[in-house]
């Protein structure tokens, strides 16, 4: 059992717990993850750890909520406890002095940037953060991100905030500018990690994604998180999550995460089900107040 | 021994054996010959007092027979339920030469299952407290079977899992039908009212280094992973939506009950009317296919590259499959699966094959026929050619010494690694193997590692 010791909404439907877990936030490097289950029938999930504080041995995940299980997660409130956390989890992120280092995140993938911003700016890194969202009230971290960056752009799919545009296309202003980028990390949604390696590929620059596949242990067991990289197969979680952006198969990748599409849509159904049945009860059972 | 019907049983994941009754029990007991010298017990690897078991099971003393077990075997009603007998003590006994041998597992199986029924699992008593603490990684049946003899053993014993549940490969691998999960469970509950403490969650290597378990008070380490990453077969599709390792399929289904999904939140491939084929010959094959079956597959099918006589898997798990409708399909080979455009499995390129020479396992190596090829459509694939090792040790614990496949070299006497005061056994060490053997090297290391600690730590 840990322990939620604060949690609060940063958008929309992303949700920010801070959590007990001295062993992991004492261990924890960037870009690894951690594994959580919420209840004793419920699916383990993986969720990059976005922050740590050895000292209070706490660790900080961003979740959004999409499904049964995330919806579920941002229910809880500071003072509940998620079952089970597991980790630290998988490679950390390769991090050195590349020179000028480019960290993009879409949505909540900017969550999950953000630790590896951090280390690449300690690494002595010029770092370049472009943070891309959907609308303004997506927008998450700006200040956060202003605090350990150098540069930092946000972009908004519909002009509402910051430039209007997705994160390649400022992307591309940046190196088409003559800006000398040494190192892009981009993560986020699928269509969003090829499209930026779809930018960087011409001009060569090495360009690291870190893959979100469908996993149950985590631990290099199952083998069900398996992606194909430079024509291999890999299992993410021991192997990853961080890959060379232009060796992965994002189509394979997309593929595979809509396994379980259908199951998800009858389990959040069934859930959201039972939530309006229970409500209804609730009402029922209230006395009416006349 | 009484079983469920094939076709009620195929429908649901309740025990298929049901059991001896006392009665079965002491005539199946009085067939035993009694041999002055037990032959059978030299096919045990923890080595079960079988005789004398036997002799007091015919004479009506149950509990006295399930404490004779216990002395040997920490897990006794799992033994009796997933080892392959008939390779083993059965494969010896005397009565079998012309006739069928005593049903040994199934003895102990019932007496196991008495003790606990009627009085619970009865615990042996433990030496005194040594003040020794010993970290024993993973909780399958080599981690499990270590503890309980460390702990009587009067040494403190701590249990690292990475998953969230106790038991290892007997939660997560095999089926509800085969192995009760409640049968596990009040196993370990016994170590644990012995004073074993569990740890779940707890991936050793990332979470705690072994020189963070040696320097932080655990005097000796036993390393008990497990197999790890699933074998593949490196053929084009593998990656398609529908083409599962065992491992995975048999986790989603038995860890984490999406049997009864939505009840339970993980989903696994609706097999229900849908063409279903498992590759492989062994116990996990047999597992995942009945599990398929189960799950409402029209057609489930074992596919092996051997014939019927080369298949690793018990003879039991093969005659429960075909009884439950399971089609055998020998001698085929997949070349290729085949998809749709969306990434979803539609069919599977097979390729008929013929015995030739005997390879290095003594069993006829199985050689492609030319033109043989045909194509079959297929929903769902299990890829069960068995395990890898786990990468996570290896990776922090890169002064251990590993074969070419990632397993840990031990000596076998003693399980020693070459590292000071780091024990190994099980699957991580032998690759892919069974529970007994697993709870063989388990004991072994106790032996080994209460010497060690015994003797001021000589190594």
């Amino acid at each position: 059992m840990n322990k939620i010791v604060s949690a609060e909404f940063l958008a929309t439907d992303i949700k920010r717990f801070v959590i007990e877990a001295p062993k992991i936030a004492a261990k924890r490097k960037a870009g690894q993850f951690v594994i959580v289950r919420i209840d004793d029938k419920g699916e383990r999930i993986p969720l990059t750890i976005a922050d740590s504080d050895p000292q209070k041995g706490t660790i900080t995940i961003i979740v959004q909520g999409i499904g049964k299980t995330t919806k579920t997660i941002n229910s809880l409130e500071s003072g509940d406890f998620f079952l089970d956390v597991v980790g630290p989890l998988g490679k950390p992120s390769h991090i050195e002095n590349f020179g000028t280092a480019v960290s993009i995140g879409g949505g909540v993938g900017t969550a999950i940037a953000f630790p590896t911003a951090v280390a690449l700016k300690q690494a002595g890194n010029h770092t370049i953060v472009i943070n891309g969202a959907r609308t303004k009230d997506l927008v998450i971290l700006e200040e956060e991100l202003k605090n350990v960056s150098d540069e930092v752009y946000i972009t908004t799919d519909d002009g509402s905030y910051g430039y209007h545009g997705f994160v390649t296309q400022k992307l591309k202003e940046l190196i088409d500018g003559g800006k000398q980028i040494d190192f892009v990390l981009a993560i986020g949604p699928i269509p969003m990690m090829k499209a930026v390696a779809e930018t960087t590929r011409p001009f060569g620059i090495k360009t690291v994604v870190s893959l979100n596949p469908v996993m149950v242990d985590g631990t290099g067991m199952c083998g069900g998180c398996r992606a194909t990289v430079d024509n291999q197969t890999v299992f993410v979680c021991v192997d990853g999550p961080e890959f060379d952006a232009h060796k992965v198969d994002f189509d394979l990748l997309t593929k595979r995460n809509r396994t379980y599409n259908r199951n998800e849509k009858e389990s959040l159904e069934n859930h959201l089900c039972n939530f309006d049945k229970a409500f209804n009860e609730a009402l029922a059972a209230e006395p009416i107040n006349r | 021994m009484p079983e469920q019907a094939p076709l009620e049983r195929n429908q649901n994941f309740l025990e298929v054996n049901l059991g001896f009754t006392e009665e079965l029990a002491k005539m199946e007991a009085q067939r035993c010959l009694q041999c002055p010298k037990p032959v059978c017990v030299a096919g045990c690897p923890v080595g079960v007092q079988i005789r004398d078991f036997i002799q007091l099971v015919s004479e009506g003393d149950f509990l006295g027979a399930a404490a004779k077990i216990k002395s040997d075997n920490a897990l006794p009603a799992v033994c009796g339920r997933v080892c392959p007998q008939e390779e083993q003590c059965e494969a010896k006994c005397v009565v079998g030469v012309k006739h069928e041998p005593v049903a040994i597992g199934r003895l102990e199986r019932f007496v196991s299952d008495f003790e606990r029924e009627k009085i619970g699992i009865r615990t042996p008593d433990i030496k005194p407290k040594t003040g020794r603490k010993v970290a024993v990684i993973g909780s399958g049946p080599a981690g499990l079977s270590c503890a309980g003899d460390l702990i009587q053993l009067g040494h403190d014993v701590t249990v690292f899992e990475a998953l969230h549940e106790i038991g290892g490969v007997l939660i997560y691998g095999i089926p509800e039908f085969r192995l009760p999960k409640s049968i596990v469970k009040a196993e370990v509950d016994a170590l644990k009212s012995l004073g074993v403490e569990f740890r779940t969650n707890a991936v050793v290597g990332f979470t705690d280094t072994i020189d963070e378990l040696l320097s932080d008070g655990y005097s000796a380490v036993f390393i008990a992973v497990g197999a790890g990453l699933p074998y593949f077969m490196s053929i084009p599709g593998e990656n398609y939506n529908g083409v599962y390792s065992a491992n995975e399929f048999l986790t989603r289904v038995n860890l984490m009950k999406a049997y009864r999904f939505p009840e339970y939140d993980t989903p696994v491939f609706d097999c229900k009317d849908k063409n279903v084929a498992v590759f492989g010959g062994g116990n996990t094959a047999m597992d995942a296919v009945r599990t398929a079956k189960r799950l409402g597959a029209k057609n489930a099918y074992i596919m092996y590259r051997r014939s019927e006589k080369e298949m690793p898997a018990r003879l039991e798990e093969v005659h429960h499959a075909k009884q439950e409708g399971v089609e055998f399909v020998f001698l085929t080979n997949p070349l290729e699966f085949i998809g749709d455009e969306n990434g979803w499995l539609r069919g599977v390129k097979l390729q008929k094959m013929e015995l030739g020479e005997p390879d290095a396992s003594g069993r006829r190596r199985p050689v492609p026929i030319p033109g043989s090829e045909y194509i079959t459509d297929l929903d769902m694939a299990v890829i069960a050619i068995g395990n890898g090792s786990n990468p996570i040790i290896k990776k922090t614990t890169p002064d251990l010494s590993y074969n070419k496949r990632g397993n840990i070299i031990v000596d076998e006497s003693t399980m020693k690694t070459n590292k000071k005061g780091v024990f190994a056994g099980g699957d991580i060490v032998t690759g892919g193997a069974t529970v007994i053997l697993a709870m063989g090297a388990g004991r072994t290391a106790a032996k080994a590692i209460d010497t060690y600690l015994t003797n001021s730590e000589t190594w």
